[in-house]
């Protein structure tokens, strides 16, 4: 299936939980609503048609910096834009981050049976972001979901034992948010006793 | 006087013995783990009832780092990913990046990449495999897989001038041509590498001790590998044939003949089995896509006809003879062993905003330096169009993924890799339940973990 159907078909389904679709660069992406998460990936698992049975990927972004980072320069425009050449028309521009909100969690889904992939893009609210946790569906999107909780510190509903990953417990702030600084130190743990 | 006895052994009141379970923490330093993670088991007596895996002791902020550097300064970072395939962590990332400008490489570079990263699944494949093997007691297996890695290693060294971290990839090519006679050397090492393989075959497969401990163990279902995202070798030996480059080929592998070998019973011995295949596989890849790789044009001074040395044509410049030089660039070459190799021109994209120059063309003419200067000045460097690309590949392990966000500026907004062996260790808590302890060896030898790509 290819990009437009895919997502034609996701749409027709579900109207209402999609908000927005794009296939930017040919990769098939659709907008959710978070409260029709679980019931769309239940749905793309389970259609003969789809049968996307991999979750190959589940990570965030954090937007709140995007298109505000100052130009590094002394002159803005110095750097070597680069577009794609006349030759491959640029027909699906990507239509920029989702609907301004701070948090994007991010999935890729991959159907072993027919090839194809599915990107999930859910929007979230600045305050207390949180959505629900795929991990009845896939056991892999457990260990996932923890590393998006420990980077993002965004959290999900449902998951069995949310706690960091690639940090240690007394680790302090969530460091792949854009507000926490590239340089900052924090205390080295002490030897366990 | 005699020894008290009555209460050494317990009893429970239902008059048999009591049994207590164990907790045993193995790691993050042991040698069992060659890496570092911690384990921590409930036995009872030797049979592991649960386990919890404990990891991120490796981690150092790939993707916090790979947002603030240039698009190009994120290549050293991505050898540090997978430290014993680098060279497909390089061609992931490019690939990735070239997708969100949209630009494509030459076939020539395409197969000099696909040869590259086939050498590079070799070499990992055997130090997965030997690793297993010296810790199941076969250290002679080990040194021999060691022994055709070094040859492999020398191959890289030729053409990158490194051994591991070698930053090969550019995004929109690489950084120089295959050596003239390649082919040559890289037959020789393949001989000597299946002459290991051959070797090793002979002292493992049918060996009683190796197959004992191998048999069986650390055995996961295609149903439940699925369910965690795992791919790679480890996949197909439960019988599922997921391969990216057959099922998504990137780059020319849809032109190479291969197969993908896949085993039926999804324990040690089939994942093993399914790695020395994989070899003879890649080999034959490599020396497939060395005959069909395309010559293109050759680099050559149009008064002598043969390559520029880039010593000669800075002397050149310097004698204000421009007009002899303008529109060449000179001949590249990665090591120190000199600069008397003919560049092929097609190694890199057209498109000169993108592509890093070589950098004895950025020592060796005006044009080279204002290419470097308006890459890698801060402010300048290449600027995508805002966007986010998803792009796998076939890494050792797996499916490497790079999800990149761009904002148009220099900098990428964000890289996310998806590593090929997380998936695997986060099922490995539900393989090991049932094993006895000491399977835990072959199967978390089996996983072919590296902290590099786990903890990023």
């Amino acid at each position: 299936m290819n990009a437009a159907t895919l997502m034609e078909s996701v749409t027709h389904r579900f109207p209402e939980a999609v908000s927005a679709s794009h296939a930017y660069r040919g990769d098939a992406t659709l907008v959710l609503r978070p409260e029709f998460l679980l019931e769309v990936a239940r749905f793309l698992k389970a259609d003969p048609a789809l049968q996307m049975n991999y979750l190959m990927d589940l990570t965030a972004v954090d937007y709140s910096t995007f298109g505000k980072r100052p130009a590094p320069a002394f002159f803005a425009s110095s750097g070597v834009a680069v577009s794609p050449s006349a030759q491959i028309p640029d027909a699906n521009p990507w239509p920029g981050p989702p609907h301004q909100s701070r948090w994007a969690v991010v999935y890729h889904f991959f159907s072993l049976a027919h090839k194809h992939r599915l990107r999930l893009v859910i929007a979230l609210e600045e305050a207390a972001p949180e959505v629900d946790s795929l991990t009845s569906l896939w056991p892999g999107a457990n260990w996932l979901e923890r590393e998006v909780w420990d980077m993002f510190g965004i959290r999900f509903r449902g998951h069995p034992d949310l706690k960091r990953i690639l940090m240690y417990e007394g680790f302090e702030g969530h460091p792949l948010r854009k507000d926490y600084p590239v340089k900052k130190r924090q205390p080295l743990i002490g030897p366990i006793n | 006087m005699p020894i008290e006895t009555t209460n050494l052994t317990p009893q429970s009141e239902t008059g048999d013995l009591e049994t207590r379970d164990m907790l045993l923490n193995i790691g993050p330093a042991h040698p069992a783990m060659h890496g570092i993670i911690r384990i921590v088991a409930k036995l009872d007596g030797e049979r592991i009832e649960e386990a919890e895996v404990e990891i991120g002791y490796l981690h150092r902020g790939f993707e916090k780092m790979a947002e603030t550097v240039d698009y190009n300064g994120v290549i050293p970072y991505t050898d540090r990913l997978n430290y014993v395939s680098p060279l497909i962590n390089n061609m992931g990332y490019c690939m990735a990046v070239e997708k969100l400008l949209g630009i494509s490489v030459p076939e020539r570079c395409h197969y000099v990449r696909v040869i590259m990263s086939e050498i590079s699944r070799i070499t990992d494949h055997l130090t997965c495999v030997g690793a297993t093997a010296m810790e199941l007691g076969a250290f002679t297996v080990f040194l021999y897989m060691i022994k055709a890695r070094e040859y492999l290693w020398d191959l890289v060294e030729k053409v990158t001038g490194a051994r591991m971290t070698v930053s090969y990839c550019r995004v929109g090519g690489v950084k120089s041509d295959l050596p003239e006679d390649f082919a040559e050397p890289c037959r020789k090492a393949f001989e000597e590498t299946r002459k290991v393989l051959v070797e090793a075959d002979g002292l493992l497969t049918r060996n009683r001790i190796f197959a004992d401990r191998m048999n069986g163990t650390g055995v996961i279902s295609s149903e439940d590998a699925i369910s965690y995202g795992i791919t790679g070798p480890f996949l197909r030996s439960t019988g599922a044939d997921y391969d990216v480059r057959k099922d998504c080929p990137y780059a020319v592998y849809d032109r190479l003949p291969f197969d993908v070998p896949v085993g039926t019973r999804g324990d040690n011995m089939d994942r093993y089995l399914v790695r020395m295949e994989e070899m003879e596989q890649s080999m034959r890849i490599v020396e497939r896509a060395l005959r069909d790789m395309p010559r293109g044009p050759v680099q050559v001074h149009p008064e002598t006809g043969r390559p520029i040395p880039a010593a000669e044509m800075v002397d050149l410049a310097k004698g204000g003879n421009i007009a002899a030089i303008a529109g060449d660039s000179a001949v590249t070459c990665p090591t120190l062993e000199g600069s008397g190799r003919a560049e092929h021109r097609s190694i890199a994209t057209d498109e000169k905003r993108v592509f890093l120059p070589p950098k004895e063309d950025t020592y060796g003419n005006i044009e080279g330096l204002m290419q470097q200067f308006k890459l890698v000045m801060i402010g300048h460097g290449v600027r995508p169009p805002r966007g986010e690309v998803y792009f796998p590949v076939e890494g050792a392990n797996g499916e490497l993924g790079f999800y990149v966000v761009s904002d148009g500026t220099g900098c990428a907004y964000r890289v996310r890799v998806r590593p090929p062996c997380f998936a695997i260790m986060s099922a490995l808590h539900k393989i090991l339940t049932g094993d006895m302890i000491a399977d835990m060896i072959p199967t978390f030898g089996s996983v072919n973990m590296i902290g590099g790509e786990l903890d990023r």
